[in-house]
């Protein structure tokens, strides 16, 4: 959409991210590519366990230990960015990062103004009188009334809402060229949600930055989103542009994905996706979605996931040929 | 799952046969801070409940929305006295639940049972499933302690849960497999009315699904009435043929579901329709509401949501705009959408699939 489609100017390439656990290393995120360029929306989309934030935070440098990256390649303009301190480097001026959770991730004791001009002064080495004015004006950019005032409140004094517009004005307070946003607007109502990623795209038409936006919600990639990738179990199982995946999804997780979320004016039963979100320390042979899968059949277990997700836009080289109908999902009662 | 959502000429009306009928229901919170005591003041009234009713009919299923802080939560309390009310009433298949004590309300409260939001913390760590789900059926006297294993595997088998996870505890079990269980504990209580309490809202995407299917099925199969409290919208649609909006402690808006969210006639159903996600891309300019303004609930003397709305007008300041029935059982508290046709009305929907309201 807004998206000028020039060159990349990230590029990520086989991302894998291992956690050691008790029976074995487990491959939270297992070779994801992405391309980012100026001014686009990439949705990441999955349940929990599918790889969604551990990737965003690989990209930021942020991943919890024990888990590392043990595999893949950054590129930012055309230059590669080893992992470790080189890649945090870009924190600030090349990435930021939106949270979750707006009161875990800002400090309780300390003010509002304190905190975003520490961050100022520390990116851009403006005066404290310099860092003071450009706060306000961030704080005002952010949508937060009487700036000035807020300047001295502390996160516990404002709502949900109000908190995560300051982790936006933290977050663009660096004009980062990539906003990093790990589902910001899940644990806020409707209608603050909306408020909230109606202002995040106009900072981005504003600003040219580019985002990444983890979700578990489908339908909010669709309003904020110009590309999609669908995750499983640590692969990439589905990119494309958003109207199309959402439309007509191929794989046949995505489908059962977006037909299990009820819609508006939709009337009509959903269908399940039956089964439970793959244990990561103990998956199947081939395709991890195979168990919960209408359509598996004793073949998917020989699939090539690795090279399935890394080098195609549908990692189901069955739906990819057809073979799996475009029925509808049956519904069905499920057993556990 | 019956899509039971889209079958409102026939679904029965809420004044009919109420399996539920609550009626001016009022909380009022006091916060005294310790100056407030040492001074001898009354501390800050917060109104969480103002004069709420609501009638949910027998086999019915009613959903509560609203967003947080509207009451909700409140008032799916006080049906069970989690939460006594300060006045009003809660009239249960005939029976004031509020006036009723010692056995008597333990009598009533199984015949009502509440599914928790959260099953990490619904559920009791040290009890295995299969002790969680006997218990109620055992403190009712439901069942012998020697017949139990019999019932729970029934109960188990009737949520989809595997018998092979009697003998687990909550924490080897999923999300969706705790909510299974949460809500097996609650069948065991042989209830007729259901009261869940965004039951699904803590679960993934896929599993949400599974358990709405299974609520819906559970209450057709065995004749339960359903009281369904979300903040989803589209979820009370798919489940619910009634709706009551909340905003602030009042009961804002009511009707059949289909009607209701087709053609709002209160400016705040009509706001939370329109911040609805999966809209498609909206211009900048067309946004559901403004901001929630942080004021203290029943604080204002007009409508409590005349401070974010569009179409206010000099009245809605003044007062409390009165309840206004609408016919076909819907009601409003809103002065303003009544008066617009309802083409006016589905003009202000911003929806994509805008042909969809009006089919």
């Amino acid at each position: 959409m807004s998206a000028v489609r020039v060159s990349p100017f990230l590029t990520l390439s086989d991302l894998s991210v291992a956690f050691p656990t008790a029976t074995g290393r487990v491959l939270a995120a297992n070779c994801i590519s992405l391309e980012i360029y100026p001014g686009q929306a990439l949705g990441l989309v999955g349940e929990s366990g599918s790889g969604k934030s551990v990737t965003l935070r690989a990209l930021c440098g942020l991943v919890p230990a024990p888990g590392q990256v043990v595999g893949g390649t950054l590129a930012v303009d055309g230059r590669n960015v080893a992992w470790g301190r080189e890649q945090r480097a870009l924190r600030g001026r090349t990435i930021s990062m939106v949270f979750q959770d707006a009161t875990a991730s800002l400090t309780p004791v300390r003010s509002v103004g304190a905190q975003l001009r520490e961050v100022l002064r520390e990116t851009t080495g403006l005066s404290r009188a310099a860092a003071r004015t450009e706060a306000i004006a961030l704080l005002d950019r952010v949508g937060i009334s009487s700036a000035r005032k807020r300047l001295a409140a502390y996160p516990h004094e404002l709502s949900g809402g109000m908190r995560q517009r300051v982790m936006l004005a933290l977050a663009i307070a660096t004009r980062p060229r990539l906003l990093l946003a790990d589902e910001p607007t899940t644990s806020l109502d409707v209608t603050t949600q909306e408020r909230i990623l109606a202002l995040i795209k106009d900072l981005q038409a504003e600003t040219g930055m580019a985002m990444i936006f983890v979700t578990h919600d489908v339908a909010v990639v669709e309003d904020i989103c110009d590309d999609v990738m669908v995750l499983y179990a640590g692969y990439v199982v589905e990119r494309g542009k958003v109207s199309d995946v959402t439309k007509q999804p191929r794989h046949p997780y995505t489908r059962g994905l977006v037909s299990a979320v009820p819609r508006l004016y939709t009337p009509g039963p959903l269908a399940a996706i039956p089964g439970q979100p793959p244990d990561m320390a103990a998956l199947p042979p081939g395709c991890p979605f195979a168990p919960r899968c209408q359509w598996a059949r004793p073949e998917c277990l020989a699939v090539n996931m690795r090279r399935e997700a890394a080098t195609q836009d549908c990692a189901c080289p069955f739906a990819r040929t057809g073979a799996v109908p475009e029925a509808p999902l049956a519904v069905e009662a499920m057993t556990e | 799952m019956s899509p039971a959502g889209h079958t409102a000429t026939d679904s029965p009306s809420p004044n009919s046969d109420a399996m539920l009928r609550i009626s001016g229901v009022t909380k009022v919170y006091t916060k005294r801070t310790l100056f407030d005591r040492v001074g001898r003041r009354g501390g800050v009234r917060i109104v969480a409940l103002d004069d709420v009713s609501l009638s949910v009919p027998r086999g019915g299923a009613v959903g509560l929305v609203g967003e947080s802080g509207s009451g909700k939560t409140t008032l799916a309390r006080t049906i069970v006295r989690l939460v006594e009310p300060d006045s009003g009433a809660v009239v249960f298949d005939g029976v004031d639940l509020l006036s009723l004590k010692g056995a008597a309300l333990a009598a009533a409260r199984r015949r009502v049972q509440l599914i928790y939001q959260d099953p990490y913390s619904s559920l009791n760590p040290a009890l295995t499933v299969g002790g969680a789900i006997a218990e109620p059926a055992l403190v009712h006297g439901l069942v012998e302690a020697r017949s139990a294993r019999g019932r729970v595997h029934e109960l188990m088998s009737q949520v989809g849960l595997s018998e092979k996870l009697e003998d687990r505890r909550p924490r080897d079990l999923s999300g969706g497999q705790r909510q299974r269980v949460a809500i097996a504990r609650a069948l065991a209580a042989e209830p007729e009315l259901l009261i869940a309490d965004e039951a699904v809202s803590a679960l993934d995407v896929s599993i949400q699904a599974q358990v709405l299917a299974l609520l819906a099925r559970l209450t057709s199969e065995l004749h339960l009435t359903l009281l369904f409290v979300s903040h989803q919208l589209a979820t009370v649609e798919h489940i619910c043929e009634w709706v009551a909006v909340m905003y602030r402690g009042r009961i804002v808006e009511e009707g059949p579901t289909r009607e209701v969210f087709r053609t709002p006639r209160h400016a705040y159903t009509l706001a939370l329709l329109n911040a609805h996600p999966g809209r498609g891309s909206q211009p900048a300019g067309r946004r559901g509401a403004p901001a929630a303004v942080d004021t203290q609930p029943g604080g204002t003397q007009g409508c409590p949501f005349a401070d974010r709305c569009d179409f206010r007008v000099g009245e809605c300041t003044e007062t409390m705009p009165p309840v206004m029935l609408l016919g076909e059982g819907r009601a409003t508290r809103c002065v303003v959408l009544p008066k617009l046709s309802a083409r006016e009305v589905q003009a202000r929907l911003v929806w994509d699939g805008g042909d969809v309201l009006r089919g």
